[in-house]
C-alpha cells in the first residue's frame, strides 16, 4: 500500500494523472474515430462504386493490420511527414511532434473503422418505410437526417458502439510504446525503479477494469435514455 | 518510395510471419480448450463455479493484452516459489510467456462465443435425443456440441483474426514476430512507409485466407 501512496514517497499521484492521460487519450481517439466514421459511412453507403472501393480499403485495411504496426507507422512517420511539410516552407530543423496527438490520431483511425462498420451496420438496418415517410412528410435533406434517421440510428448503434469504446480504451495502453505517460507507461516505469512489477501491472489491470466497469454503467444509462418510447 | 528496401525486406518478414503464425496457431488451440472449459462451467448451475467462470472472462476481456503479456512475463518472475518450481522452465521463456497470456486471453473470448452458442442450442435438439434414449454424455458430446461449433463458427472466425493482431504484442516481449522484425526495420531504416506496406499487406494477405477459410467452414457445415 505503501507503493500506491501520493506525494514523493509512493506512485498513487503518479498513476492517478496516468489513468487521467487514459481516459483523455481514449475520448480523444473516439472522437477522432466518430469524425473519420462521418466521412467514411457515407462513402460506404454511396451507390457510386470508386466511392465504395475507398471506404471498403479503409475499413478492410484498419482491421486487418494490428494496431501496433499502425501505431509505428504513425510514430516513426508522423515526425518524418511533419518534417517534409515543414521543409517545402524552408524549416529543417528537428521537429518532434507530440506523443498524445500522434497516438490519440493512430487509436482514432482505429476506433473509426470500426465505428464506420457500426454506423453503416445500424442505417442499414432502418426500414425503408422510415426514409420514405420522411420524404412523404415534404422534410429537407437536413431535417430528414437530423430527426429522423439520426436518432434511430443512434438506438441502434449504441449497444455495438460500447464495445468500440473497449476496444479504443484498451488499445491506448499500446500507445506507451511511444513514450506517452498513461496507464500502462507509468506502471512500466514504477515496476522498473521498484523492482515490483507483478504488483504495479495487476494494480494496471485493475485500473482498466475500473475504467470498463464504470463506462459500461455509464454507457448503459444513454442506452437506456436513447430507446424510451420502445 | 524505396523498392529496393520493400525487395530486400520481404523475405526477412516473410520468415517472420512464420513465428507470427507459429504464436497464432499454438495458442488458438490451447485457447480453444480452455474456452471449451469454461464454457462449460458457465452452464454449471452450481453459483460459485458460475460466477468463477464469470470473472475470469470479465477480468481477460476487460483488460489490455499488453497488461497480460507484462503481468506474465515480468510480474510472475518475482514470485521467488515460482522460480524454484519446475514451471519456471516454461516461465523463463519470452515465448512462452506469449502464447501463455495469448491462449488465456483468446479462451476468454472463446467461453463467451461457446456459451452463447450452447445456449442458442434449441431445447427440443435434447429433448429428442433423450426421447431416444441416448445418454446425456452422448448427447453432449455428439449433439450439442458439433451443433455449438457449427453456431459459433462465425464469431470464432472473427476472433482467430483479432487473435492474428494480437501476437503483435509478443514484440514487446523481445520476440521478433512480423510486427519486431518490421519495427526493427523500420528503426534501422527509418522508412516507416515502405515497411508498414510490406509488413502490413503479409498481414492482410493472412487475414484474407483466415476470412475465406472460416468462409468454407461455414458452407460446408450449413443447415440444410
Amino acid at each position: 500500500m505503501e507503493l500506491l501512496a501520493f506525494g514523493d514517497t509512493g506512485w498513487g499521484d503518479e498513476l492517478f494523472r496516468a489513468t487521467l492521460m487514459t481516459i483523455a487519450v481514449s475520448i480523444t481517439a473516439m472522437i477522432i474515430g466518430f469524425l473519420f466514421a462521418l466521412i467514411f459511412t457515407p462513402l460506404k453507403l454511396s451507390k457510386n462504386k470508386f466511392l465504395n472501393f475507398i471506404a471498403n480499403s479503409y475499413t478492410t485495411i484498419i482491421r486487418g493490420v494490428p494496431e501496433l504496426l499502425i501505431i509505428y507507422l504513425f510514430f516513426f512517420g508522423g515526425t518524418g511527414a511533419v518534417m517534409f511539410v515543414a521543409s517545402i516552407f524552408g524549416y529543417n530543423e528537428y521537429i518532434e511532434i507530440n506523443a498524445f496527438f500522434t497516438g490519440a490520431f493512430a487509436i482514432g483511425i482505429i476506433s473509426g473503422a470500426y465505428s464506420t462498420e457500426v454506423f453503416r451496420g445500424a442505417i442499414q438496418s432502418i426500414e425503408r418505410g422510415q426514409f420514405e415517410a420522411a420524404n412523404v412528410l415534404g422534410l429537407n435533406k437536413f431535417g430528414k437526417f437530423f430527426k429522423i434517421i439520426l436518432p434511430q440510428t443512434l438506438r441502434l448503434a449504441i449497444p455495438n458502439l460500447s464495445n468500440v469504446w473497449q476496444i479504443t480504451l484498451k488499445d491506448t495502453s499500446l500507445i506507451s510504446v511511444t513514450g506517452l505517460v498513461e496507464i500502462m507507461r507509468q506502471s512500466y516505469i514504477a515496476a522498473g525503479s521498484t523492482r515490483d512489477p507483478l504488483f504495479f501491472y495487476s494494480f494496471a489491470a485493475v485500473l482498466y477494469l475500473l475504467l470498463t466497469f464504470v463506462s459500461m454503467k455509464l454507457i448503459n444509462r444513454l442506452e437506456v435514455k436513447y430507446s424510451r418510447g420502445y | 518510395m524505396d523498392l529496393e528496401l520493400m525487395i530486400n525486406s520481404f523475405p526477412k518478414l516473410l520468415n517472420a510471419a512464420v513465428i507470427t503464425l507459429k504464436l497464432l496457431s499454438v495458442s488458438l488451440i490451447i485457447g480453444l480448450f480452455i474456452g471449451l472449459f469454461f464454457a462449460i462451467l458457465r452452464l454449471n448451475k452450481n453459483i460459485f463455479i458460475n460466477r468463477f467462470a464469470y470473472g475470469y472472462s470479465y477480468v481477460f476481456r476487460g483488460t489490455p493484452l499488453l497488461v497480460q503479456i507484462f503481468i506474465i512475463y515480468f510480474g510472475l518472475g518475482q514470485i521467488e516459489y515460482l522460480r524454484s518450481t519446475v514451471l519456471w522452465v516454461i516461465l523463463k521463456e519470452p515465448y512462452w510467456c506469449a502464447i501463455i497470456a495469448f491462449a488465456l486471453n483468446t479462451g476468454a473470448y472463446t467461453s463467451e462465443i461457446l456459451r452463447s452458442a450452447f445456449q442458442t442450442i434449441k431445447p427440443g435438439i435434447i429433448e429428442a435425443g433423450k426421447s431416444l434414449g441416448i445418454p446425456n454424455k452422448v448427447i453432449f458430446y455428439k449433439i450439442q456440441i458439433p451443433i455449438a461449433i457449427r453456431q459459433s463458427l462465425p464469431a470464432y472466425g472473427n476472433e482467430i483474426i483479432l487473435m492474428m493482431k494480437g501476437t503483435s504484442l509478443a514484440s514487446t516481449v523481445t520476440i521478433m514476430d512480423l510486427t519486431g522484425v518490421a519495427k526493427y526495420i523500420i528503426s534501422t531504416t527509418f522508412k516507416p512507409i515502405e515497411v508498414f506496406i510490406v509488413a502490413g499487406g503479409i498481414y492482410l494477405f493472412m487475414t484474407f485466407i483466415i476470412h475465406n477459410m472460416i468462409k468454407f467452414l461455414e458452407k460446408k457445415y450449413r443447415f440444410n
